[in-house]
């Protein structure tokens, strides 16, 4: 019995660490490299992937990538904001039309307007979003999943921006190895700026917001300007993805307002862990590539991935990562034993 | 202790459907005091903190903070004017340490404009408000995750939030419920000492011995209306007060006649 008694130990231990969390210091080079391995492994696994496939499921890796992003986006502003915002189709079609606009009519190239649609796309969808941020949890959601639809129409209806055809041969980027590159880069390091964000006093205002308002509003702080910032943060990063899509593709159309941009990020945290951050980056790198796969089923594929989705709501709610996380922790113990 | 008015309500009203939650309320707060406000349960103690603070709006009738009328604005604004409230339902961020709970109001304009400094300060600045309410310092409560406090000391981190504003009014919504009498013991001095500092305090209860050694004058309220105020001593040998709190006395016929 003497071991389950030292692995008691150890979790105690663990736990003072725990409660005093921002003011531990790291004590050895080991306890360092239990916090490094996790992030290495993610950043080298990223980035050794793409040598690893052929060109296929490259382009298949660079919409996980954008996927990933959304995802994040929605991580952040559900777990983190308590916004819970369908519209990641809204921030992709707005920073994809303004990217593709830009390129199509004034003939920049994608090294200026991908980083300009990022900002006037995020600055378009806060201001859109402005008015509907006093809702509060399901109807904000259902407000913001109309955006797309609504703006699908008036793209159609007034057959403005090339309507229901598009526009076809954008600029694209250098070649896939760039495409896969710069979308692997933005994705790892907005997933730290946004680890490191959420932790920050701005963060802990969102946090506070979240958990709450009344309490943040007493404090005499606006909550709606708080709101407006994290929505611009969330927008930038869906904007992104927008922009770098059209130009990937050569092209921009309706589709980029499509539903699946609302709606798979929502599963990917659902399946990742939701409020990890990270877990729904991996989610979204896991779903795209098997609904990829799954092609060949035709629409028998929407069944397999409802499935997989509600094996996961039933058996792990919590996500992978936020699984991950506890037994990585306890594994931690039983080692140091 | 001046006699100038902080804040003057002025026939306040508020209805919630067809409950008149808040009747032509008309109170003053004097520079400095302790105001205490008691009545029996529903009769519209936290709505009138609701009221003052903005996070309800009255039907009719107004709020002054000294000569700037108030009425209608939004929570956040007054509360940037130095009027801060406490929750009866203390929600502190969990899963934090306590006075990281700080940093937001910390982060506030009202504080950013009169000082500045790097979160690395707000940090020392939360522990040194902390320590002044009374989380022990050298027994590292301030570190603590907000969720393992006891509600003691969480009743005074919802202090301590106002305080990290550096409020002209505290509007205190029932801080003592809840609590054992020797907490509460402890925290009677918490507040003396806030009004030793010039903060003025609009305290709401229901513990009205303990209520009775802070407070000067008593304001008392039954089914939303003004029942009357006055010293603790005027207040507890008024007639309509111990009706309000008792009930009045049923004439046995009438009783039996009702059966």
């Amino acid at each position: 019995m003497a071991t389950t008694e030292d692995t008691r130990q150890e979790r105690l231990d663990r736990g003072i660490k725990v409660r005093t969390e921002g003011i531990y210091a790291l004590t050895s080079w080991r306890e360092m490299g239990y916090l490094l391995a996790p992030r290495a492994f993610l950043i080298f696994g990223l980035l050794l992937l793409p040598l690893l496939v052929d060109s296929y499921w490259q382009r298949v890796l660079c919409i996980a990538g954008v996927y990933a992003l959304l995802a994040l986006s929605f991580d952040f502003l559900a777990e983190y904001v308590g916004l819970v915002c369908l519209g990641g189709a809204f921030f992709v079609g707005c920073g994809g039309y303004t990217a593709g606009l830009l390129n199509h009519y004034l003939g920049w190239s994608p090294f200026f307007t991908i980083p300009i649609a990022t900002v006037i796309g995020a600055v378009i969808s806060t201001l859109t979003l402005l008015p509907c941020l006093r809702l509060r949890g399901v109807y904000f959601a259902i407000v913001s999943f109309m955006f797309p639809l609504l703006t699908v129409n008036i793209v159609v209806a007034l057959n403005i921006f090339g309507g229901t055809e598009g526009i076809s041969a954008l600029a694209t980027l250098p070649n896939i190895w760039f495409d896969q590159y710069l979308i692997f880069a933005v994705v790892i390091v907005a997933l730290f700026v946004m680890r490191r964000l959420v932790n920050e006093d701005i963060g802990l205002i969102f946090r506070s917001i979240k958990d709450n308002d009344q309490a943040v509003r007493a404090s005499g702080i606006s909550i709606t300007l708080y709101k407006t910032k994290a929505v611009f943060v969330a927008s930038l990063m869906g904007c992104f993805g927008g922009a770098y899509l059209s130009h990937q593709y050569g092209w921009l159309g309706i589709s980029l307002f499509a539903m699946d941009f609302s709606i798979l990020p929502i599963a990917a945290t659902v399946m990742g862990g939701a409020g990890t951050l990270v877990g729904p980056v991996l989610g979204a790198f896991m779903l795209t590539p098997l609904s990829e796969a799954l092609r060949g089923f035709g629409q028998l594929r929407v069944v397999l991935y409802c499935l997989i989705l509600m094996g996961f709501i039933v058996y792990k709610p919590e996500g992978i990562m936020n699984y991950l996380q506890r037994k990585y922790h306890q594994f931690e113990h039983w080692k140091e034993v | 202790m001046g006699e100038e008015a902080l804040i003057r309500v002025q026939n306040l009203s508020k209805s919630f459907g067809g409950v008149k939650a808040t009747k032509d309320v008309s109170f003053e707060i004097k520079r400095g005091e302790i105001l205490g406000v008691i009545g029996p349960n529903g009769s519209g103690k936290t709505t009138l903190v609701n009221l003052i603070t903005g996070f309800v709006k009255p039907d009719s009738g107004n709020v002054y903070f000294g000569n700037k009328k108030i009425t209608g604005l939004d929570p956040a604004k007054i509360a940037d004017l130095g009027i801060v409230r406490t929750f009866q339902i203390v929600r502190p961020y969990h899963s934090l340490p306590a006075y990281k709970n700080l940093i937001v109001p910390l982060n506030s304009p009202r504080i950013k404009r009169t000082r500045g400094g790097k979160s690395g300060d707000r940090d020392a600045v939360a522990i040194d408000i902390l320590e002044e309410i009374g989380f022990e310092r050298d027994a590292f409560v301030p570190y603590k995750i907000a969720s393992t406090l006891p509600l003691g000391y969480l009743k005074r981190l919802e202090l301590a939030r106002c305080l990290a504003l550096k409020p002209e009014v505290i509007l205190c919504d029932e801080v003592f419920s809840g609590l054992s009498s020797s907490e509460i013991t402890s925290l009677v001095p918490v507040i003396e000492k806030l009004q030793m500092e010039g903060i003025t305090i609009l305290m709401i209860e229901h513990r009205l011995r303990e209520l009775f050694r802070l407070v000067t004058r008593v304001v008392v309220l039954a089914f939303g209306e003004k029942l009357t105020e006055g010293t603790p001593e005027e207040v507890v040998a008024n007639e309509k007060v111990r009706e309000a709190y008792l009930g009045t006395e049923v004439d046995e016929a009438e009783e039996a006649e009702a059966c």
